[in-house]
């Protein structure tokens, strides 16, 4: 079996080509981007509502780009060896790479529809990741939970950009950009902001959104590295930055944005305290993260946009290695426990490197990357505009909770006394362990050259969304000041945390237990009332008799046309020659006597022939008055009724057989019937009293035979002038026969 | 048991009611007809020769399933729909090649002939897939 063993590598390693090109791609552009230049590319789309497929990559992009790239390659090597054999490894490998293209194209999308598109596109195959493992019934109401919250904050996105639109008169960012003052002085700024800021913040799990993403770890890990610690989650991130010259700098911007990035920073990093599963406390760092992000994006001044976009760096690197660690140690002791680990240093030392590097980095440790952005962050908290208090006492309250999370991630797994897990733990193959040490290592070197990340990368992306003249620098170390100190208090704070966390803990749940509001369950509140509303509306809608269905469309018909009719009535005209042929006479006799038999009959197989022939009958009135078309399709209809329904029917007992209907059904049907007929009758009678719109007909007949080359319009029309229309009738009578041979079949089985 | 003498009548009509459809697909440009009626026909006289001889000769006969049958008509609208796009046109523009006979007659065969002919086939497979279906059943 060496070769099915084999199967799924040789998979990830070919998919590992697309990000690993783009990744080289993107590095080529770097020099010309980093020198102020946007790339710009430009597919027509829909240019009819101009939207168009343009790509620009800016700075911002491209730092974007760069990680979702990086951590795309890492994931799929690493993801070779993660799943198990028997997954559908091909499947996962699509949805993955789809997703990264997705990602690719809504941080490169100059054109908000086009941005929307790829939004859309990431909640979709984020709900198939999340569903992965679809035979557990926690991952498929997961899936939905994230594609419910994330999709109806997409809507409202959908709605902000089309108002957008509205204002500045085009769909292209780099157009709307440049119209950023009409856009906050329109009385409709205030529409768009909260719906644009729905969108990014159940994208980016800000309270009261946040609880979808700890649910969303029952993905595979790699997916959880990739999507919902790195990507996915940033795209709110990366909306709020895009759209900070456009909407952002306003009071109500400001004050949104700080508050709830401040208070949800607070509460993911509380909430990751109390976790024990290695998993959810990386989600709720997580949550803790994007807090930060959302709130210094809030601010308007250098240091803070400085400060969110490394401190975005740092995030994705620490974040998707220790994801892929704690990945690593599921796969190789059965479990990811907190409790239930220790000791692993000596049996999986790479690991543990690269677990210690990335919690440093988290902790914000001198050397590291995290420290960098620590330093920057007080900085930025220190100069924001609006409450910089509170910014600060959030960072610094988030920063240390960190670092106590950062000693439990390292220590409790890693040092102590072995403990017995279900599998005897062992170093991981390199194809896994390489990630994790490579990005641990980055935040490494990050930390030691930190004016060479700042000059490539984050100053080319700060200057994409805000242009100042001011400098932008990170350096080692900036001597002692404020944001030193406050650096250093983070750290004993974090560490006297760490050393009461049970008492924390305790804490912390106590607390917990004494709110009386969860937002999920509002969340799944909601979800039951509406499968409460469905139930009772299918209850007096749809209970699965054909007759209820008949009479409630034939009464809405009845309603919907007759009401109108009757307020703006038309007296009939008779015409020139009310009285009919003798031949007309005839027929009229003939329907009339068959309606009758279809009334009184007791046979079913009669009650279908004579319907057939009322059928009949009214097809031959269409020929005597010269649409012989319409006569031929009426008549072969109803022959082919006849013999389907026949079918059918033949197989039920006798009409007697049945208990007898309660007269008041038949008195209701009879009232149905006549009205019906006398809607339909008045209708025709009164169609002669109106002038018909002639000019699609007389386009027609001028170009019928000309143009379409045929001398019958009725079938020129269908297969020529209205072709779309028949194609899509055709779909819908091919769809209609495949499920009623579902139907069938199914009975069959049963 | 169906009698004889249907046996005897459905071999000789199906043939005729087969090739009468046949004609009206091919007329219904000019005349009335077309793809949607010729499948009514073919279907009626398909579903005569279920009644006579039973759904398992019918699906014999015809060889392929009628849910294929219905698909590849659906192709076959959708293809000819996309010659159009291939020459520069709208999707569904009519494509024709004429042919001048004597300067009194012309042929004019083009994509909408293709596209009624798919029509007939998805409506027709539609057709098959229910009766055979409920013949069986």
């Amino acid at each position: 079996m060496v070769a099915d063993n084999d199967k799924p590598s040789i998979i990830g390693w070919i998919s590992s080509i697309i990000p690993f090109g783009l990744l080289c791609a993107l590095l080529y552009l770097l020099p010309q981007i980093t020198a102020g230049h946007v790339i710009r590319v430009q597919l027509n789309w829909i240019p009819s509502l101009g939207i168009a497929l343009s790509i620009a990559i800016d700075g911002l992009s491209l730092l974007f780009a760069l990680i979702i790239c990086c951590v795309g390659f890492f994931v799929t090597i690493y993801a070779a060896d993660y799943l198990p054999r028997k997954a559908a490894t091909g499947k996962f490998y699509i949805y993955l790479q789809g997703f990264l293209l997705a990602m690719l194209g809504l941080v490169m999308a100059d054109n908000i529809l086009a941005m929307f598109v790829f939004w859309e596109l990431t909640t979709i195959i984020s709900y198939l990741l999340i569903g992965f493992e679809c035979e557990l019934e926690t991952a498929r109401q997961n899936a939905r939970q994230a594609l419910l919250v994330t999709g109806a904050g997409g809507l409202a996105l959908l709605i902000g950009f089309l108002l957008l639109g509205n204002i500045t008169g085009t769909y292209d960012l780099s157009q709307i950009s440049l119209q950023s003052a009409a856009i906050k002085s329109d009385p409709l700024y205030y529409a768009v902001l909260p719906l644009v800021l729905i969108g990014a913040f159940t994208k980016s799990a800000q309270m009261p959104f946040h609880f979808w993403l700890p649910n969303a770890m029952t993905a595979p890990t790699p997916i959880s590295a990739f999507l919902h610690s790195a990507t996915l989650v940033k795209a709110g991130i990366y909306l709020l930055a895009r759209l900070h010259p456009i909407l952002g700098g306003t009071p109500v911007w400001m004050g949104t944005l700080v508050v709830t990035g401040g208070i949800t920073a607070l509460i993911g990093s509380v909430l990751a305290m109390k976790a024990s599963d290695l998993k959810r406390i990386l989600a709720f760092t997580t949550i803790m993260a994007l807090g930060i992000l959302t709130m210094f994006l809030g601010g308007k001044t250098t240091p803070a946009l400085t400060a969110a976009m490394t401190f975005l760096m740092v995030h994705s690197l620490y974040k998707s290695s220790l994801f892929l660690v704690v990945g690593i140690i599921d796969h190789q002791t059965g479990t990811r426990m907190i409790e239930h680990i220790g000791g692993l240093l000596k049996s999986m030392p790479l690991t543990a490197l690269a677990a210690a590097m990335a919690a440093l980095s988290m902790a914000g440790f001198p050397l590291f990357f995290g420290f960098i952005g620590k330093e920057i962050m007080y900085k930025g908290a220190l100069t924001e505009e609006l409450f910089p208090g509170f910014a600060t006492t959030a960072a610094l309250l988030a920063n240390a909770l960190m670092t106590a999370v950062a000693c439990l991630i390292i220590i409790k797994p890693f040092l102590g006394a072995l403990r017995k897990t279900p599998l005897i733990p062992r170093e991981a193959p390199w194809t896994m362990w390489l990630g994790p040490v490579f990005m641990g290592g980055l935040g490494l070197i990050f930390g030691i050259v930190p004016d060479w990340i700042g000059h490539w990368l984050i100053e080319p992306a700060v200057r994409a969304f805000h242009p100042s003249m001011e400098d932008i620098e990170l350096k080692l170390f900036y001597g002692i000041n404020e944001p030193f100190l406050l650096s250093i208090a983070t750290l004993s704070l974090g560490t006297i945390l760490y050393l009461f966390k049970q008492p924390l803990r305790r804490t912390i749940d106590y607390v917990l237990q004494q709110i009386p509001i969860r937002f999920e369950h509002i969340y799944t509140g909601g979800l039951e009332g509406i499968a409460k509303i469905a139930k009772i509306q299918n209850g007096v809608l749809q209970n699965g008799s054909l007759h209820r269905y008949l009479s409630i469309i034939i009464g809405s018909v009845i309603l919907g046309v007759g009401l109108p009719f009757v307020f703006g009535f038309i007296p009939p005209d008779f015409g020139q020659n009310p009285y009919p042929s003798l031949s007309g006479w005839l027929l009229g006799g003939i329907i009339i006597v068959a309606v009758a038999v279809v009334v009184r009959t007791k046979t079913r197989l009669l009650a279908i022939c004579s319907l057939g022939v009322v059928g009949a009958g009214i097809a031959m009135l269409f020929a005597m008055y010269g649409a012989p078309d319409v006569a031929l399709t009426q008549l072969l209809v109803e022959t082919l009724t006849v013999i389907i329904v026949s079918l059918v029917l033949l197989r039920l007992p006798r009409l007697k057989a049945r208990p007898p209907r309660m007269p008041a059904g038949k008195i209701w049907n009879g009232i149905l019937g006549v009205a019906m007929g006398a809607l339909i009758t008045a209708l025709i009678l009164a169609v002669n009293q109106i002038d018909l719109e002639r000019s699609l007909t007389d386009f027609f007949e001028a170009n019928s035979y000309s143009a379409a080359h045929g001398r019958n319009i009725v079938n020129v029309i269908l297969v020529d002038f209205r072709s779309l229309d028949t194609l899509g009738e055709i779909t819908v009578v091919a769809l209609a026969g495949l499920a009623c041979y579902a139907l069938i079949q199914k009975r069959k089985v049963e | 048991m169906p009698s004889i003498i249907l046996k005897t009548a459905t071999r000789l009509m199906v043939g005729l009611i087969l090739t009468f459809s046949v004609y009206l697909l091919l007329r219904g440009h000019n005349a009335p007809g077309g793809g949607f009626a010729a499948a009514l026909v073919a279907g009626t006289g398909f579903a005569l020769f279920a009644i006579a001889e039973g759904p398992a000769v019918v699906r014999k006969a015809i060889r392929i399933t009628p849910q294929k049958i219905a698909m590849c008509g659906l192709g076959l609208a959708l293809g000819s729909g996309l010659v159009a796009p291939l020459a520069g046109r709208q999707f569904l523009t009519g494509i024709w090649w004429i042919w001048e006979n004597r300067q009194t007659s012309e042929l004019a065969i083009g994509t909408p002939l293709f596209f009624d002919i798919g029509v007939f086939f998805a409506v027709l497979g539609m057709i098959l897939t229910l009766i055979l279906a409920l013949e069986e059943n």
